[in-house]
């Protein structure tokens, strides 16, 4: 029991991933499969914020009187990681856009059927 | 007071003229700036190179933070060498671009593109230059983001499609990555590779350790296209710009193969792939790669998607290299990694010369058309001996090595494909010339002339260095051997 | 001249003639000047080269080191002098041959054919100097892919299939299995170079040793051994001058050369006579002999049944190398040169008819003899050297196998010689006879067919004189054969 309720952050990162990744895999629509991949993204931020915490420890502000600080690096990366998932779901997005304008339709099935019968 | 920077140049220089490139209100302009670039950045990157041989690796503090806290960027012969390949390859595509760009991207879109192209090309040197794993993340990312938008720059609406696949599979991949470094950093508490070296022997036999090592070695290898993740592939090669498809097809999967050699024997531990199954996993893929691909290879009815499926098999044989785990074995997978890029470098070339002149390259549209492009032709024929391993030529050098490596650990299974892969070669290269040399040419294909100049040039400079680099191995071997002893894999 | 200047004209000038054909190639007279010139300066710089070979100077270069140990090099040693010898006379005199055939028979694309022709030879001679394994692969390598556009000279459907099995076969075994077998001679014993006793001995655990020799028999597909003889009769589709040349001299010997030069310079007779490498394997050149026999009497198409019989001439060669002794050595290394004249004898005489005729099937044949009596009794003079009788060259070879089979004790393979002797009769010997004494089908005498063209008749005469002549004076193939199985 204590190993489940003492590893939360992991289970709770590790259930996001699983729904995340289910997303990107199992739906045909192309905008769908990019929310799932935010959500697969996301769970990995949360793993690393939650590796960075020190138990007892403050936020990584200097303050006097304070010695224990959670450790700032895993944030600032995932600040970096961030801005990249925007990215990406701005690119995938546009994307979108664009294959609606080719295709008329989002859906996966509708774009294969499109291109074989070609 | 350059030459001590030229590390970071490499980097920062291309990452400077995107979007300087983007802004340029001709796109023969952009190109331009391109070219300047990336020239300064072959010179540069050979300069590296020379520089690392003689002197050893070079440590760069990035803002003169010193590691492992700050940035290091640290080269050695193998990264010096992927630079090289990435710098050289662009600098002989971006000649090749002017033309086929414009030919194939609304004109309003070149300024982008060729600022896109930089962005990737920054990327990817980042990513052989930085010596902290975290920031190959952040290189990883600038340069697939910026390929997955080239690639939707492609003519058919495919393209598009395309590229929303690689975005999906490369997203997945790099995330992947992260979720691998994470659970290292969590257990090592550093991010500089030369550092993780050093904590990483204490910690090997932790299942974190393990489980970050799988999702690492996932990651990279969706962004590899090994077999069987490499379904993005064909249909990005096929489908992209040529111009894309050459520089892609000739760096991007290298710098991936170079960062799993980095991590595999610099990072981890010596031996941590043979304790490990690692290493029965890239054999029995690269098998598996090599014989499958080369199959599909056989079947295909466009010529680009046919050496798209042949790259994954060339993948394949450099994955087979690094399953041998051995100095021979690492060597070779290195040796292969620099020809190929030569080979299918000039193969992708010669086909965007005959796009450039019919709008297509499917089987049936190329039917007699080496005698109306006989240089075209002819690159084909050489570059295409070169792909099959014949002797003279870049590609035998490679199976060369690659079969002595087997040799040395007595794998006949794996000596046998690497020798079926080669008479697989020999029936898809000879599908396309046959089509191109003995198929009667439409009426059509009668006034296609050949390609200009312009396009010819780079396609015969990639050429003529298949067979110098077949009849003089010296530099690649003695580059490959020294990467392989930087690397860490011990000599026997 | 300097040794090295005439190593290197002799490899080079063929390729420079190329270029000349190239460049002449609109003026067909001229282009044809180009290729008789180059050729008959070969021919007279290979002789010169023999004879200061004989008197003991030597001919070595390197050209390159393209892997750390492993050099492009070339080395004259007798067996390879033997082999550029044939190749250089014949050239010339397939040259003016193939003149009067290629423009009576009205072949197209006849620049492609004298260009691919002028490397192929090239190419031959690559091989027949080369110091190494590598250097022998590459050349081989290139004399395959260059023979290829003069396989599907034609471009018709059935040339462009029998291309593919030409390919197909020689790539498949040389990249499956010759290569292979020559990586394995690298990293057993660490060097490639072509050396007297071999390298083998000593480093090759014995047990290996024949697996290792099968891998060069059946991987040099060029010396037509059973399964991987296909290629050859696919072959058969190119123009006569191509068979002659090359599918009965250049190429095919290029592969049994190969053979000879892997068991005398790598394995070593001592080592393989000491172990028994081949005791095996010599049953498969002995099945190949007397198959292809079969085969041939059943094809009554001219130039296939010649085919099968190079296959059948061709393991003889292949026999002799593996007996390893020394005789059955100097046979092999001779009947490179003998079966060379008298088999290019009879693929000349085939094309003569071919083109005068337009005749392919032996059937159809009865009679024209009295209408073509020379080009017959070249066919005849071909015939009775192959067979191997007394006043033409082909018995000494067949005398020095048959002595190679007494002195390792192979009786049974002595006999085999024999058999083979007799099915040559039976196979070759009918043509020229039913040409000469039947009747023809209609029963009416030929009238409107003549001879063909002076120069055709002129290439035949030679080739068959010179199978006389070698009877009697057999000497400087002799004394080349026996230099390369004693030791230069």
């Amino acid at each position: 029991m204590d190993f489940v309720l003492g590893h939360y952050n992991y289970w709770i990162a590790i259930f996001l991933m699983m729904v995340g990744f289910y997303t990107v895999i199992s739906r045909g629509n192309l905008v769908k499969k990019i929310v799932g991949l935010n959500v697969f993204q996301v769970s990995v931020f949360l793993l690393y914020i939650s590796i960075g915490t020190v138990t007892g420890g403050a936020a990584p502000i200097i303050t006097q009187g304070i010695k224990l600080y959670s450790n700032p690096l895993p944030h600032v990366l995932i600040l970096t990681a961030i801005v990249v998932g925007v990215a990406t779901t701005a690119l995938g997005l546009a994307l979108v856009v664009r294959i609606k304008e080719a295709y008329g339709t989002i859906e996966e099935d509708e774009i294969h059927e499109q291109d074989h019968s070609l | 007071m350059i030459e001590n920077h030229i590390s970071l140049l490499l980097v920062v220089i291309p990452l400077i003229a995107a979007p300087i490139a983007a802004i340029l209100p001709w796109g023969r302009a952009s190109w331009m700036l391109t070219l300047v670039v990336t020239s300064a950045c072959f010179v540069l990157a050979g300069l590296q190179l020379w520089a690392v041989v003689h002197n050893g690796a070079i440590s760069y503090e990035l803002g003169g933070w010193a590691p492992p806290w700050g940035i290091e960027y640290r080269i050695d012969a193998l990264n010096a060498l992927v630079a090289l390949i990435v710098s050289a390859i662009a600098a002989i595509t971006v000649p090749y671009a002017l033309l086929s760009a414009e030919k194939e991207i609304p004109k309003q879109q070149i300024p982008l593109f060729y600022s896109a192209f930089l962005l990737c090309f920054a990327g990817l040197l980042g990513i052989t230059q930085t010596g902290d794993i975290f920031n190959v993340f952040v290189f990883l990312e600038i340069s697939s983001l910026s390929s997955y938008a080239l690639i939707s720059l492609g003519q058919r609406r495919q393209a598009l499609t395309s590229a929303y696949q690689y975005l999906i599979m490369g997203t997945l991949g790099a995330t992947f990555f992260l979720i691998g470094v994470g659970l290292i950093y969590a257990q090592t508490g550093t991010l500089n590779m030369m550092d993780l070296a050093q904590r990483l022997p204490e910690v090997t036999s932790l299942k974190t350790v393990h489980t970050g090592f799988a999702f690492i070695m996932i990651g990279f290898a969706l962004k590899l296209a090994l077999f069987p993740l490499h379904l993005w592939l064909p249909n990005a090669y096929t489908y992209a710009p040529t111009v894309i498809t050459v520089f892609l097809a000739a760096t991007a999967t290298k710098v991936a193969l170079y960062v799993m050699l980095r991590i595999l024997f610099t990072v981890f531990p010596d031996g941590f792939v043979s304790v490990t199954p690692t290493g029965d996993l890239f054999l029995l893929s690269g098998i598996a790669g090599v014989l499958t691909a080369s199959v599909y290879a056989i079947y295909q009815m466009n010529v680009k998607r046919l050496l798209a499926y042949s790259s994954v098999a060339q993948i394949g044989y450099m994955a087979m290299g690094i399953g041998f785990a051995s100095f021979k074995g690492v060597t070779a997978t290195i040796i292969h990694l620099f020809n190929h890029a030569l080979m299918k470098g000039a193969l992708f070339m010669a086909v965007g010369a005959i796009i450039y002149r019919i709008g297509a390259c499917r089987m049936d549209n190329i039917e007699g058309l080496g005698r109306q492009m006989p240089w075209t032709f002819g690159a084909i024929v050489i570059a295409g001996l070169s792909l099959i391993g014949v002797p003279g030529t870049a590609g035998f050098i490679s199976k060369w090595y690659l079969v002595l490596a087997a040799l040395e650990q007595q794998a006949w299974l794996s000596v046998g494909v690497i020798l079926f892969g080669s008479l697989l070669a020999v029936v898809y290269m000879g599908k396309v010339i046959e089509a191109l040399y003995f198929k009667p040419a439409s009426e059509a294909n009668l006034s296609v002339k050949e390609a200009p100049i312009l396009l010819l040039a780079p396609t015969w400079v990639l050429v003529f260095a298949n067979i110098y680099f077949g009849l003089n191995a010296e530099f690649t071997v003695g580059i490959a051997e020294h990467a392989a002893r930087a690397l860490g894999v011990a000599a026997k | 001249m300097s040794t090295t200047t005439l190593l290197l004209l002799v490899l080079l000038l063929p390729l420079l003639g190329a270029v000349g054909i190239i460049a002449a190639r609109r003026f067909p007279n001229i282009r044809e000047g180009v290729t008789l010139v180059t050729a008959s300066l070969v021919a007279v710089l290979v002789v010169i080269m023999a004879n200061r070979f004989m008197s003991g100077e030597v001919f070595a270069l390197t050209v390159g080191e393209p892997l750390p140990g492993i050099t492009i090099a070339f080395k004259v040693e007798a067996l390879g002098m033997l082999f550029a010898l044939v190749a250089g006379l014949l050239w010339i005199v397939t040259s003016i041959y193939a003149i009067g055939y290629m423009r009576e028979h009205k072949e197209k694309n006849q620049t492609r054919f004298y260009t691919a022709f002028a490397v192929a030879i090239s190419c031959t001679f690559g091989v027949a100097f080369s110091a190494n394994l590598f250097t022998l692969f590459l050349f081989y390598e290139l004399l395959t892919l260059s023979t290829y556009p003069l396989v599907t000279h034609t471009d018709t459907p059935a040339a462009k299939k029998a291309g593919r099995v030409y390919l197909g076969i020689l790539l498949g075994t040389s990249i499956g299995l010759f290569l292979l077998a020559i990586l394995v001679t690298w990293s057993v014993s660490g060097s490639v170079t072509f050396t007297q006793g071999g390298i083998l001995a000593g480093k090759l655990d014995p047990a290996w040793a024949g697996l290792l020799y099968a891998l060069f028999l059946f991987g040099i597909g060029k010396a037509a051994v059973m399964p991987f003889h296909r290629w050859l009769p696919a072959a058969m589709v190119a123009p006569t001058p191509v068979s002659a040349l090359l599918h009965a001299v250049a190429v095919v010997k290029a592969g049994v050369f190969t053979l000879l030069k892997v068991t005398i310079y790598i394995f070593g007779s001592d080592f393989i006579l000491a172990n028994d490498v081949t005791g095996g394997l010599i049953w498969v050149a002995a099945a190949t002999i007397l198959l292809s026999s079969l085969i041939a009497m059943s094809k009554d198409n001219l130039k296939a049944r010649l085919a099968y019989s190079t296959i059948s001439q061709l393991s003889y060669i292949a026999l002799g190398a593996m007996l390893a002794s020394k005789s059955g050595l100097i046979g092999a290394s001779m009947h490179i040169a003998m079966h060379a004249f008298a088999k290019i004898s009879l693929f000349f005489a085939a094309g003569a008819i071919l083109v005068v005729t337009h005749k392919k099937l032996i059937s159809e044949m009865d009679g024209l003899g009295r209408a073509m009596p020379v080009t017959f009794g070249v066919f005849l003079i071909g015939t009775m050297s192959i067979i191997g009788l007394p006043l033409f060259g082909g018995m000494w070879s067949k005398f020095y196998l048959g002595l190679g089979t007494v002195e390792t004790g192979q009786l049974l393979l002595l006999g085999i010689l024999m058999l083979s002797s007799l099915l040559n009769v039976a196979y070759l010997l009918p043509i020229p006879i039913r040409a000469f004494f039947s009747k023809p089908a209609d029963g009416k005498p030929y009238t409107k067919i003549n001879e063909a063209p002076k120069t055709i008749l002129l290439a035949m005469v030679i080739t068959s004189s010179l199978c006389i002549i070698l009877f009697f004076y057999p000497d400087p193939f002799y004394q080349l054969a026996t230099l390369a199985v004693g030791g230069r």
